[in-house]
């Protein structure tokens, strides 16, 4: 028992790291621009894929490094040249476009690697056993994600609250025109953020993609999640999604360890469940727990774990 | 009155043309689909109440058509099984109030908010619901889905509905009654107080509309005939399945009503017309179909933010005052290197899907009666320079009007 919690803790810390990574740049995106940028999984899951095509050409690490300056200039010249045209029809048409956006980038890489998963593997060099928790072998490569997960976290940190880049930013996310005023260029900050986001999103993808499968689904999958944790965090604030994708990460990871029935749950005495309910264990309803979180904290808890609005 | 009587006319064709069409297209096949096109019209309608009417954006209608048309199948399958005397003509109103019965439970707190909040928490109901379908097999089906036999509920004025052509009527009548309905409620206070909220929420606040139940009470209405549509698309097709209340399909949904044009009431038929139609024809033709589905939606948000209705209206209105004359010199200059970048980004998306499809049976493909061979130089360079072309001359024909004082043609 004390293994799969201590395992599935370990899991639910890693996947909750990895969500932050992605959502981490949405809620900065959306913080700033107002933006909720709908194809934001899609740059992820393109990260996933350029991240495939270098390591088959040369090397793993190339990719770790290449593929999210690459996906993050994408998203700057998407947010240049598109967005921004699009923002003077207002918030809506731009969540629109990003929705079409998402689309067209599934489908073009369905379209260039195909419709089923590719064969993205862990580097060799990294590919053994880092220790063994009670009978478990935890492999090490899970350990590299995490140290990626908290690296960059840290380096966000510090960029964000430590240097004069992240004061500017951090003035443009709420007093935009005062900041425009003090002659910084506005519109190019919210090109850099932007395109930072997208670049952490495809580092995720890139160190993801060889653990959970790179497939064309992987956006479809994980968009809705990241927008899960985003709002339960609380719209546009970077600490609240910190603690839900932990949160998401934790709870998800953690039910797909119990093998318990809902009948067994509940007892049967609290509360008489229909039988076609009472038959799933924990696990199967894994998948609905975060989307269940979502609408149980939107009773409880409009703006989210640390919203202000 | 004119304008109202030009309305009742508009009216009357539109019935007209609906009930004319099966004389013109017999087969089995061509009904169903002019059925779906019908359901499609009444889903857009339906999901144009909150985007277009309320300003609404959400990201989960699937939700409401798809429990709509579920609750409606289980009640053909019940109904008939009981034998009971309910006919298969009412089944729609029951498949109503089952989206009616979701949209009260979810909207009592998602209506709370407006704008992106309210897009964000659809999405997450919508990937519950989803998500949950697929977790109970026997009351969803599972991916085959759920099967029943309209044939078997009780007759109604002897008929059976056993064949296509009368149940394309059925369909086709609930759809023009529907139309109706949601037509006639834009004009009552309600309608109007929809408006209000969707262009200042405070103001329509200050003047004693609660927003938040205006909100709700437009969700409530707009699941009720989403969920009809659902139960039209169940009689149609005779089976359910949770691909209908999947985030695909609720993506489709926003696709086709932006498409069409949310400010014009009939913008969603349009489009649930068009995209259909293209649904069916385009994947015949491609398998990249729904990324040139991606790429029409992006033109349209970025140039046609009133949709294609929304253009065609502004046509007309042209054409009413008789400035029309001024612009068709522009459009006749301008169509070519738009026909000449579209037929270049097609050639192009097709050579790449060419390429890197292994499992592709033939290489080549024909365009505009040309048979292309992916493997040469030739067919890159005319689709890049065709592009190119296309778009340069755009940008110097759009630069020149500007310079001349007419105001941007693409973005009214």
């Amino acid at each position: 028992m004390l293994e799969i919690i201590s395992v599935s803790l370990l899991n639910g810390l890693l996947y909750g790291m990895l969500l932050f990574l992605t959502a981490g740049g949405l809620t900065l995106i959306f913080g700033m621009t107002g933006v909720l940028n709908f194809a934001h999984a899609a740059f992820y899951m393109l990260g996933a894929y350029l991240g495939f095509e270098c390591s088959r050409r040369a090397g793993f690490w190339f990719g770790l490094v290449v593929a999210p300056i690459v996906v993050g200039s994408l998203g700057a010249v998407v947010e240049k040249f598109m967005l921004r045209k699009v923002h003077r029809f207002g918030h809506s048409a731009e969540l629109l476009f990003t929705f079409g956006l998402a689309i067209v980038m599934t489908e073009a890489a369905q379209m260039i690697w195909g419709r089923t998963a590719v064969d993205y593997r862990i580097p060799g060099s990294l590919d053994f056993v880092a220790f063994r928790l009670f009978e478990t072998n935890y492999p090490f490569y899970r350990l590299f994600m995490l140290g990626i997960a908290v690296g960059m976290f840290a380096f966000l940190l510090t960029l964000f609250f430590r240097t004069r880049l992240g004061l500017v930013v951090q003035a443009a996310l709420t007093h935009p025109d005062a900041v425009a005023r003090l002659g910084h260029d506005v519109p190019r900050i919210f090109t850099v953020v932007f395109g930072l986001g997208c670049g952490l999103a495809a580092l995720a993808g890139v160190i993801a993609g060889p653990v959970l499968v790179t497939q064309p689904d992987m956006a479809a999958s994980l968009g809705p999640l990241l927008f899960v944790v985003v709002v339960i965090g609380g719209l546009g604030s970077l600490p609240g999604a910190f603690m839900a994708a932990l949160l998401i990460g934790i709870i998800q990871t953690g039910a797909v360890a119990i093998d318990v029935s809902l009948a067994s749950l509940f007892d049967g005495n609290v509360l008489r469940l229909p039988d076609n309910l009472a038959r799933l264990t924990v696990a199967q309803i894994a998948p609905i727990l975060p989307y269940l979180l979502l609408v149980v904290m939107l009773v409880i808890r409009p703006r989210g774990l640390m919203g202000k609005r | 009155m004119t304008q109202s009587m030009g309305r009742v006319i508009i009216g009357v064709g539109i019935a007209g043309v609906v009930l004319v069409l099966p004389t013109l297209f017999r087969s089995d096949v061509a009904l169903t689909i002019l059925g779906l096109m019908c359901v499609m019209a009444v889903l857009g309608l339906s999901y144009n109440m909150l985007i277009g009417e309320t300003g609404l954006l959400s990201f989960g209608h699937a939700v409401y058509f798809g429990l709509g048309g579920f609750v409606a199948i289980h009640a053909m399958n019940h109904f008939s099984l009981t034998e009971s005397r309910m006919p298969l003509a009412a089944i729609p109103f029951i498949g109503g109030l089952g989206g009616l019965l979701a949209a009260t439970v979810f909207g009592w707190f998602s209506t709370k908010h407006s704008g992106t909040a309210f897009a964000m928490i659809s999405l997450g109901i919508g990937e519950l619901v989803s998500a949950g379908s697929h977790v109970l097999p026997d009351l969803f089906g599972g991916e085959s889905g759920i099967t029943t036999n309209r044939a078997k509920l009780a007759p109604m004025f002897g008929l059976h509905f056993a064949s296509q052509i009368e149940t394309y009527y059925l369909i086709a009548s609930w759809a023009l009654l529907c139309a109706a309905v949601i037509y006639l409620l834009t004009l009552t206070p309600l309608g109007r107080a929809c408006n209000a909220v969707r262009e200042n929420a405070e103001r329509a606040e200050f003047i004693g509309y609660n927003p938040r139940v205006v909100r709700f009470a437009i969700f409530c209405l707009s699941g009720f005939f989403a969920g009809v549509a659902g139960a039209l698309s169940a009689i149609n097709f005779e089976l359910m399945s949770v691909s209908s209340l999947s985030g695909a399909q609720s993506g489709m949904i926003l696709l086709m009503t932006y498409v069409g044009g949310t400010v014009n009431f009939l913008g969603p038929v349009l489009g649930a017309i068009l995209v259909t139609y293209l649904q069916i024809m385009l994947s015949d033709i491609t398998s990249a179909w729904l990324m040139y589905f991606g790429f029409l939606f992006m033109f349209v948000i970025l140039y046609l933010p009133t949709g294609l209705a929304g253009a065609v209206a502004g046509q007309l209105a042209l054409i009413r005052h008789g400035q029309i004359r001024r612009l068709v010199s522009i459009y006749l200059l301008s169509s070519g290197p738009l026909l000449a970048s579209t037929l270049g980004s097609v050639m192009l998306v097709e050579l790449i899907y060419r390429v890197f499809d292994t499992s592709a049976q033939q290489k080549d493909f024909t365009i505009i009666g040309v048979n292309v061979m992916p493997t040469g130089l030739l067919p890159w360079c005319i689709g890049l320079s065709l592009l190119a072309a296309g778009m340069g001359l755009m940008a110097k024909i759009r630069h020149r009007l500007v310079a001349r004082g007419v105001p941007a043609v693409g973005g009214a």
